[in-house]
């Protein structure tokens, strides 16, 4: 099986998937909300899918652990993917400098936790994301007036600027980084120690679908509507009285809060980090997560940032080779599915059925 | 002019070394269908482009419903009551035909990040009555039957009709149409002209730009040209047609007034 | 790159003067100035950013190398004193070692264009299938085996019926999206330096090429001595620039990259062959990296797989700075952050360097949103 046999496999059934959800839209209410709980209670078992028969063949990821690969790469690269769609996908905004709000993330749990003070995991969360979000905005007052291309190597030396005052600043512990970062506290039966990762896992996996809900209201409201406005058209974005610089302001904060979220969950499991962890190649990576999923869909960005974390593991097999095989790949993928794996789609809107019964049986006509 | 509901004074638009537009005076009074004519680079776009904010006026004013435009952002002269369309259509391609519409009826809305993220009631209120309005006015253009599709997807004269509903759906006092009916067939511009006419009977006044005489002639109350970026004449369809200074500049041709 | 805040002589760390700054600025802004005339040809016609033109540039660096080591025979060291030249037999090592970084560089970059970018742009493409085809056969193979000769075997069996099939899909006459092509080369950018990583003879060490110019000051200047190396820099650089501005300003196919650059559809119209534009585009970038390429090994004696990254960044920073898609703004961009580089690394220190470099670029786009030079192809909105 040729390699992009394997990827028109993948995207086929990535395809069917995303069918499946319209059709289980469709469902009656009860049908549906059990179809999504059952979902929902198998990605909770993911730690345990390397042991079912077929799947397991394809996940497992040979010389590391998988249940290791899962909270170290993909819930990480999953959150932070649906972070930046919101920026790139939905804002248009190409931003490759996503790393740093990552690292700030990380770094204000380090900062609080361990290197300047000694607060627990929990209380430090909600600073690093309002902080990240504040960084957020302090890039984005100055820079969201310029054009795209200009955008995006501007946010690109952002990150650059974050790492390397982190490695040049001893107050962020310079090249050494910070160690002893406090770790999430216990509840209940998880409890958050070294050999075991599951806890870390649903932890994460808690909060993607937390962020995926959010998301999903955003998206179906005047935010997401103006997001995609000024994505499609800026210019005609403004002519039709959408505050277009306000929206992509939102836009670059949210994205970042979701960045320092992604970092603070990384921060807890790792608990060292140092300068080196937040490479300007990670951004690159993330975009292309995003793009790889298919820009603009939630969907595809969870897909993507999923693949993006795996994959290079999932092939450790030939180690040192994987990198080259992972750029490769992403041109392939490119090549034959510009829009993605799985491209964003029109939606067909359930009120829209409603309306038009409504219509045929002698609705509303146009107002004076 | 007491009913003006929006005046150009004394506008002038420099770029570069080039003047678009020379000391332009002209008013639309409230209720009227006024078109803006002149030959090809006469400056009617620029005028457009001033009216709605896309470029300041290098020398005048715009005011609008007797206060100053100068120094608004232009989605604030949006949501003051100009709407605009596009004269190359600029739609957003890859929302749906309602979507886009809703895009203008957001205009008037209030619910931002906070609102959307706790469902708020007023969200869910918004939410239902942009939709609601938006299906009317598609209906209204007739292009409701094609409500759920991507804008790119639609034919020509559907995205024509689309941007009209959109730019309806901002709520204006003024509708500005930039050459609207650009690339259709005579069948379809009567079509056209009856919509405008039934969009100003809905209390709307209107701004059009517009390239074919007959439509000009057809459904504007009065008519202001413009050359070489100065406005030459004003005044009814019939005094337009009639005055030398328009037949020697635009109207030379006696096929073109037919 | 870490070399470049450091150039590797000993007599320098006494005159850290003011002037002594300037020349080694000049000299890295020259080579930044170089590169950065790739991404603005590029970025001109096509308005993408060529995310794997660093690679470009490192490719040509290595080219370089083997010029100089394989062809022409030269150790890096002759009985422990570097394998200096004089005369006729250096200025021909010289230009055989650029030649050669120019062939490599041009013709890397003529085929990036056609593997990563034109299939894109969904016109169909044979090179393009073909490498593809190759490509995929070759690492699908990994899964299976290890051993270089078997992969390259399974790829070449694999490349024919691979490529019709890809040809076929890249017949779909649709262009992709911007942000493909960007993800596109950021794939192609990854493998290519990964390429060189695995498969270069010392892995991912440094390489040091052999150092044939006796690098003698040359004169004084404001009491600052200015190096050979540096004077040759400054000056091939220019030299390339000006032949680059009198090739599209003057000639038939300038004047097609031109046309292409203000209005694909109407150069299209008026008969230019956009593709064959686009191809000459990419090799002219592709040229001018080599150029670079072969500087940098003069003045640096080194280079790496990983080299080409944050040069790549840098250049474009300098083409962004000056006026994207403004050929004269690209040498202002390279001259501008070369400099303020080098002045705030002295003020600031030398680990802030890169910080200097982004906060300047900041600065200026905040006064300037389109560079100090402005875009030349910029048009007008709405």
């Amino acid at each position: 099986m040729s390699l992009s046999d394997t990827f028109k496999g993948l995207t086929k059934s990535a395809h069917a998937v995303s069918g499946l959800g319209e059709r289980i839209g469709d469902l009656p209410r009860v049908s549906r909300w059990s179809l999504i709980a059952l979902f929902i209670f198998s990605l909770y078992l993911m730690p345990w899918w390397p042991e079912v028969p077929v799947l397991g063949w394809l996940v497992d990821t040979p010389g590391t652990s998988f249940e290791g690969v899962i909270t170290d790469k993909v819930v990480i690269y999953v959150l932070v993917a649906l972070g930046l769609n919101v920026v790139v996908g939905l804002a248009g905004l190409l931003d490759l400098g996503y790393v740093g709000f990552y690292a700030i993330g990380a770094y204000v749990v380090g900062i609080l936790s361990s290197q300047h003070a000694n607060l627990p995991w929990l209380v430090c969360v909600p600073i690093a994301v309002i902080v990240s979000m504040i960084a957020g905005v302090i890039l984005g007052t100055p820079t969201l007036r310029l054009r795209g291309d200009y955008l995006a190597i501007v946010t690109l030396g952002f990150g650059e600027i974050i790492r390397i005052s982190a490695n040049n600043a001893d107050w962020l512990g310079g090249s050494r980084g910070i160690s002893k970062i406090a770790k999430p506290p216990n509840i209940g039966p998880l409890k958050f120690g070294v050999l075991d990762a599951k806890p870390y896992f649903f932890l994460g996996l808690t909060v993607i679908i937390i962020t995926v809900f959010f998301l999903r209201r955003l998206e179906n409201s005047r935010v997401g509507r103006a997001w995609n406005a000024v994505r499609e058209d800026e210019d005609a974005a403004e002519l039709m009285g959408v505050p277009t610089f306000k929206f992509k302001l939102w836009a670059f904060a949210i994205g970042a809060a979701i960045g320092g979220l992604a970092g603070t969950l990384y921060a807890g499991k790792v608990r060292f980090i140092n300068p080196s962890n937040f490479p300007l190649q990670l951004s690159i990576l993330f975009i292309a997560a995003v793009v790889l999923g298919g820009t603009g869909n939630m969907w595809g960005a969870v897909i993507g940032g999923a693949v993006v974390g795996w994959m290079p593991e999932r092939f450790r097999g030939f180690a040192d080779k994987r990198v080259f095989v992972f750029g490769v790949a992403l041109v392939l993928v490119m090549v034959f599915r510009p829009q993605g794996l799985i491209p964003r789609k029109i939606r067909k809107e359930r009120w829209l059925a409603n309306w038009k019964q409504r219509e045929s049986e002698g609705g509303e006509v146009a107002r004076g | 002019m007491a009913d003006a509901i929006l005046s150009v004074n004394n506008v002038t638009m420099q770029f570069g070394g080039v003047t678009a537009l020379s000391d332009v005076n002209f008013a639309i009074e409230r209720g009227e269908i006024l078109g803006l004519i002149g030959p090809n680079g006469a400056g009617k776009t620029t005028c457009f482009n001033v009216i709605t904010g896309v470029y300041a006026a290098t020398s005048g004013s715009v005011t609008f419903d007797n206060q100053p435009l100068a120094g608004l952002k232009r989605f604030q002269i949006t949501k003051r009551g100009i709407a605009r369309t596009f004269q190359n259509i600029r739609l957003f391609p890859d929302m749906t035909a309602v979507e886009n519409v809703m895009v203008g009826a957001d205009a008037n809305h209030k619910t931002s990040v906070g609102g959307a993220l706790l469902g708020s009631r007023r969200h869910h209120r918004e939410e239902r009555e942009g939709r609601d309005r938006a299906m009317e006015l598609l209906t209204f253009m007739g292009i409701a039957d094609r409500a759920a599709d991507a804008a790119r997807n639609l034919p020509y004269g559907y995205q024509r009709r689309l941007e009209i509903a959109r730019a309806l759906a901002t709520g204006p006092k003024l509708l500005c149409l930039d050459e609207p009916a650009a690339g259709f067939t005579p069948a379809e511009k009567q079509e056209l002209m009856d919509l405008i006419r039934k969009i100003r009977a809905q209390g709307y006044t209107v701004l059009l730009i517009e390239h074919d005489m007959s439509l000009v002639m057809g459904v504007t109350d009065r008519i202001v040209v413009l050359d070489f970026g100065k406005v030459i004449a004003t005044g009814s369809p019939a005094d337009v047609q009639n005055n030398p200074d328009v037949i020697a500049a635009y109207l030379g041709v006696p096929d073109d007034a037919a | 790159m870490k070399s470049l805040a450091t150039p590797s002589t000993p007599t320098r760390s006494i005159y850290r003067t003011f002037w002594d700054l300037t020349v080694t600025g000049i000299a890295l802004g020259a080579i930044y100035a170089l590169v950065a005339l790739g991404y603005t040809l590029v970025y001109g016609v096509l308005r993408l950013i060529n995310f794997a033109h660093s690679e470009i540039f490192m490719v040509g660096t290595f080219a370089t190398l083997i010029t100089a080591t394989n062809f022409l025979g030269i150790p890096l060291l002759e009985a422990g004193n570097y394998p200096y030249r004089t005369g006729f037999t250096l200025v021909a090592i010289l230009l055989a070692c650029i030649v050669g970084g120019m062939v490599v560089s041009g013709a890397g970059a003529v085929l990036l264009e056609r593997v990563a970018y034109r299939p894109l742009r969904g016109s169909g493409e044979h090179v393009g299938a073909v490498v593809l085809a190759f490509a995929s056969a070759f690492t699908a193979s990994l899964v299976f085996t290890e051993t270089t000769r078997t992969n390259v075997i399974i790829g070449l069996i694999g490349t024919a019926p691979l490529a019709v099939l890809y040809l076929r899909i890249f017949r779909r006459g649709r262009q992709a999206p911007r942000l493909a092509f960007l993800i596109s080369a950021i794939g192609a950018s990854t493998a290519i330096a990964e390429a060189v990583a695995i498969w270069s003879p010392r892995d991912r060490e440094q390489y040091q090429t052999p150092r044939v110019l006796e690098k003698k000051v040359l004169f004084e200047f404001l009491g600052t001595e200015v190096r050979i190396d540096y004077v040759l820099v400054i000056v091939g650089a220019l030299l390339m620039m000006t032949a680059l501005v009198l090739f599209v300003n003057r000639t038939r196919l300038g004047r097609g990259v031109r046309a292409v650059a203000q209005d694909v559809e109407t150069a299209k119209i008026l008969g230019v062959n956009v593709d064959f534009v686009i191809l000459i585009t990419f090799l002219l970038g592709g040229v001018m990296a080599g150029a670079a390429a072969m500087m940098f090994t003069l003045v640096y004696d080194q280079t790496r797989f990983n080299i080409g990254f944050l040069l790549g960044v840098k250049s474009f920073t300098a083409a962004v700075l000056g006026g994207i898609g403004n050929l004269r703004g690209a040498l202002l961009g390279g001259l501008v952050l070369g400099l303020g580089e080098n002045y705030g690394a002295a003020i600031f220190g030398g680990q802030w360097k890169d910080v200097i470099a982004f906060v300047l670029l900041l600065v200026v786009l905040m006064f300037r949103p389109t560079g100090i030079l402005g875009e030349s192809l910029a048009k007008a909105r709405v």
